[in-house]
């Protein structure tokens, strides 16, 4: 479809403030029709801030906002629906027990009766799925769709209410390979047939891979708009940090030593008599990083629970963990017996788990170490002694800003994630569990992190490393192993392997065994099947 | 996402949150037909005009001490302790069996027993729900409500059936021996030559309760238990994965948590009524919620609102004798003090967050 001159969207000069913290700062935007437009920038940039002011969340203080050349001032969310303007947000909006149709009309009924709004709906979503390779079963519930189908779902929504202009926020965090790549297709064609599309997304590959145009923000500012055929992710990467940046992670080869983890057989049924982990046989030496891919939600999570001393209440457990040779109790034990024996962890979900968010950064580096002799004296606990320890934990880490009394919430990402790896790095463990180092962390930290967990590596511990991002499992694994459904996939060595073998792993099908079915393999723990049914 | 200097947060808000909840008040003596300045005037006179105005006031104060660091011990372990009623009653009865069964020789000797016993019985009827929540996943709120119930129908059969004095016809112990009698203050001032307090019934569980501020203070902020209380109280997951078990805390922080409740008889039964009757606690442990809600959890905040209170029930008292103006009166302005300083609580902290930003622009 040929593209007229007006933008879809032009910004001019939008700025907003949260109290002191000025989170868009004169902020210029033009977005051409019919493009797919990427807008990168490190956690706190400003990014989210922005696209909510498009969508009606929040009023800018001052600027314009122009939406197909006509000035608008979207006040809410209704108004921005009406403008043409779908969001499509990284946590889904649907209602897990209505099905596809029910939450596609969800808002948009046209009359007090659903019948005639149902069937329509149904019309226009077999269109819609011809169009744009959409498919999804409109009368599924969502709670039985796949993540990537309830993604599909939210981008029905937003076209079923004509959305001219589509805004994705994160949209292949929760993906495998595969669905991104389907969803990049799904995206081309919208904006083949003329439809504007704003991708916001802090990876650098997926920005090359798929917009027309970027633009960059840092500390609330937008640094720069390029055409994406005319730049490259080292200089994208140095827009966003301001300084250069390391994209791949230095690393001498790994001397793996004796074995510091044995799993054998560990199956885990939940209290709900789901099996979760089907019997998982792993080893990890001293001296090297086992990083485990997948997608999240199979198992990885139980998996570092159990390790960690905390299975979810009701659980089963069947199994061995031996830790340097001696075997470990698998329940009954808690997260500081786990610390004495020498296992460090820094949680998937440091905002849930890793720290007390209201909690001062002094009295969270002492969190899950409250027992430690050096921080009690007698009956008290010895506040200076911890105080003098954050202080220290804050210097060596460069936790900004250098303050132990700042509540845990009012740090950022980036720097609450160093507060939790210093304390579980510094305390020198035997096996460091590691789950998700980066999430939302900003690329100064990540680099920062990597190096802390390779040179633990380097000093003999074995570390086990979960994430979701293929690139820092790539980037900073001695050795992958690939989870599915609770079992391990398969074993790869980073640089024997490509992101194409490891999505099939991770999508439950082994490319060497049987390529493109759906056939898994059976469980090759020699456990007996678990009594099934919720005890 | 403004943020207060600690002092306006934790004196200014709750003044402003009482100031509004009294010119509501105020408006309510005014539809009744009073003089709202004259309502004052006869509170005030009454409460703290006189020592003997101050010694009913401190000895309501120290009730809702025990109470009020009762249900923040409980909060602070993210614990809805509504119980405070029935553990309070309980401790009550725990007092009165120690008093009871001893001959004691002398009050000293009998104070430690009887704090025991108290404690022990308050700490035991809040270890059922805690038990319940802990183990079962039995709501603590709905549990202690009931737990309430349950007290006064056991307190009514024990009166009636076990400890009534032969021949008598009131539902209530036999008078505590001479012995056990606790010092009043106005005794304790007599001693030091001066005439403070006559005939009024604050005791030496003021001191008591004083000294539960300052333990309970180090408790929570200082202590390895407090710190893990604290972190159980704000997130579960975080806990469970440093460590700190559920279970444990959840029983732990109810059995302080009944425990300072359960204190409470020591003043109440022990050092006022010197006997155990029906319905001696007077609501004083659901008090203890809108006492802790309005000190913010914190004892010293605990002690500023528990001497408000005090002087609102002792006000109340004399404004029922000396104006129309029913005691009831007093129900409300608790009610509206509660409803500023709890469930409204924004309404007043969002304006002054506004004030103090835009005054922190211009500086």
């Amino acid at each position: 479809m040929a593209t007229d001159d007006t933008p879809a969207i032009e910004l001019r000069g939008i700025s907003k403030a949260f109290g002191p913290v000025q989170a868009n700062k004169g902020i210029d935007l033009m977005v051409p029709r019919g493009t797919i437009h990427g807008i990168i920038g490190e956690n706190g940039a400003g990014k989210s801030t922005l696209m909510s002011i498009l969508y009606g969340f929040y009023r800018p203080d001052a600027g314009e906002i122009l939406i197909g050349g006509r000035p608008i001032v979207i006040s809410d969310s209704q108004t921005a629906i009406r403008a043409g303007i779908g969001m499509v947000f990284q946590h889904f909006k649907l209602v897990q027990n209505f099905t596809v149709l029910e939450n596609v009309i969800l808002g948009a009924e046209d009359g007090r009766l659903l019948r005639p709004s149902l069937a329509r709906a149904r019309g226009e979503l077999q269109r819609l799925a011809r169009e744009y390779e959409l498919q999804v079963d409109p009368d599924a519930l969502i709670e039985e769709l796949s993540v990537g189908h309830q993604q599909r779902v939210e981008i029905l929504k937003a076209l079923y209410r004509q959305a001219d202009i589509l805004i994705l926020d994160e949209p292949t965090g929760v993906l495998t390979p595969a669905e991104a790549d389907h969803l990049f297709r799904i995206l081309r064609g919208l904006r083949d047939e003329g439809k504007t599309i704003i991708l916001i997304t802090h990876k650098l590959r997926e920005i090359m891979q798929i917009t027309d145009n970027v633009s960059v923000m840092r500390r609330g500012e937008m640094v720069a708009s390029v055409k994406t055929s005319e730049t490259s992710p080292a200089a994208l990467a140095e827009l966003m940090v301001g300084r250069k940046v390391l994209l791949r992670v230095d690393k001498a080869p790994a001397t793996p030593g004796a074995p510091v983890l044995e799993l054998r057989g560990l199956r885990m049924v939940d209290a709900e008599g789901v099996e979760r982990l089907r019997g998982i046989d792993l080893d990890i030496r001293a001296g090297e990083i086992l990083g485990i891919a997948g997608v999240a939600g199979n198992g990885q999570t139980q998996l570092l629970e159990i390790l960690g001393g905390y299975p979810e209440a009701g659980a089963r457990l069947e199994g061995e963990i031996r830790l340097k040779g001696q075997p470990l109790p698998l329940s009954g034990s808690d997260g500081r017996a786990r610390r004495r024996a020498g296992i460090g962890h820094v949680p998937e979900d440091r905002q849930v788990e890793g720290l007390i968010m209201d909690f001062s950064a002094w009295e969270n580096v002492a969190f899950g170490y409250q027992d430690a002799p050096e921080f009690n004296r007698g009956p008290l606990m010895d506040h200076a002694a911890i105080r003098a320890d954050a202080q220290g934990k804050i210097e060596r880490f460069d936790v900004r800003p250098p303050n132990p009394d700042l509540a845990a919430k009012n740090f950022s990402g980036g720097n609450q994630q160093k507060i939790v790896v210093a304390r579980e790095v510094e305390r020198n463990p035997d096996l460091l569990l590691i789950g998700q180092p980066t999430r939302g962390v900003d690329i100064g930290a990540i680099e920062f992190i990597h190096k802390r967990i390779v040179a633990l590596r380097d000093a003999g511990k074995a570390v086990l490393l979960v994430s979701v991002e293929l690139d820092e499992i790539m980037a900073l694994s001695d050795r992958i192993a690939v989870m599915f459904d609770g079992r391990i996939m398969g074993e790869r060595l980073p640089k024997a392997t490509t992101s194409g073998d490891l999505g099939c792993l991770m999508a439950g099908v082994d490319p060497a065994v049987v390529p493109a079915t759906e056939a898994i393999p059976p469980a090759q723990a020699p456990g007996t099947e678990p009594g099934g049914g919720a005890v | 996402m403004g943020r207060l200097p600690r002092w306006a947060d934790v004196i200014l808000t709750p003044l402003i949150s009482v100031l509004l909840a009294f010119a509501i008040s105020a408006l309510v003596i005014l539809a009744i037909g009073e003089s709202p300045v004259e309502a004052l005037k006869v509170m005030v006179e009454g409460a703290l005009g006189s020592s003997y105005g101050w010694g009913f006031t401190l000895y309501y104060a120290t009730n809702f001490i025990f109470t009020g660091l009762a249900v923040m011990v409980a909060y602070h372990a993210g614990l809805f302790n509504i119980g405070g009623e029935g553990q309070a009653a309980m401790g009550g009865l725990g007092a009165t069996l120690v008093i009871l069964s001893l001959p004691w020789p002398h009050w000293a000797l009998a104070l430690p027993a009887a704090m025991i016993g108290a404690a022990g019985f308050g700490a035991l009827w809040a270890l059922i729900p805690a038990w319940l929540q802990a183990r079962r996943g039995s709501h603590v709120v709905i549990t202690t409500i009931m737990f309430n119930f349950i007290a006064a129908a056991l307190l009514n059969y024990m009166l009636v059936n076990v400890l009534r004095p032969v021949g008598s016809m009131d539902p209530a112990s036999a008078n505590f021996p001479a012995a056990t009698h606790l010092p009043k203050l106005s005794e304790m001032a007599l001693a030091f030559g001066i005439t403070w307090g006559k005939n009024t019934p604050a005791n030496i569980t003021l001191f008591i309760a004083l000294a539960a501020c300052v333990l309970v203070w180090l408790l929570i902020w200082r202590t390895r238990l407090g710190y893990e209380i604290r972190a159980f109280g704000k997130s579960e997951p975080a806990a469970l994965y440093a460590g700190i078990s559920p279970v444990r805390i959840t029983v732990l922080a109810m059995l302080i948590s009944g425990g300072l409740a359960g204190l409470m008889a020591v003043n109440n039964v022990m050092g006022e009524a010197e006997r155990l009757v029906l319905n001696s606690v007077e609501g004083a442990g659901f008090i203890g919620i809108a006492v802790a809600l309005m000190g913010r959890n914190h004892p010293f905040g605990i002690l500023l609102s528990a001497l408000l209170f005090g002087f609102l029930y002792q006000g109340g008292g004399e404004l029922a004798l000396w104006t129309t103006i029913p005691r009831e009166l007093i129900v409300v302005i608790q009610a509206l003090v509660i409803l500023f300083t709890g469930a409204l609580d924004n309404m007043v902290r969002r304006p002054l967050e506004w004030v103090f930003a835009r005054s922190g622009k211009r500086d």
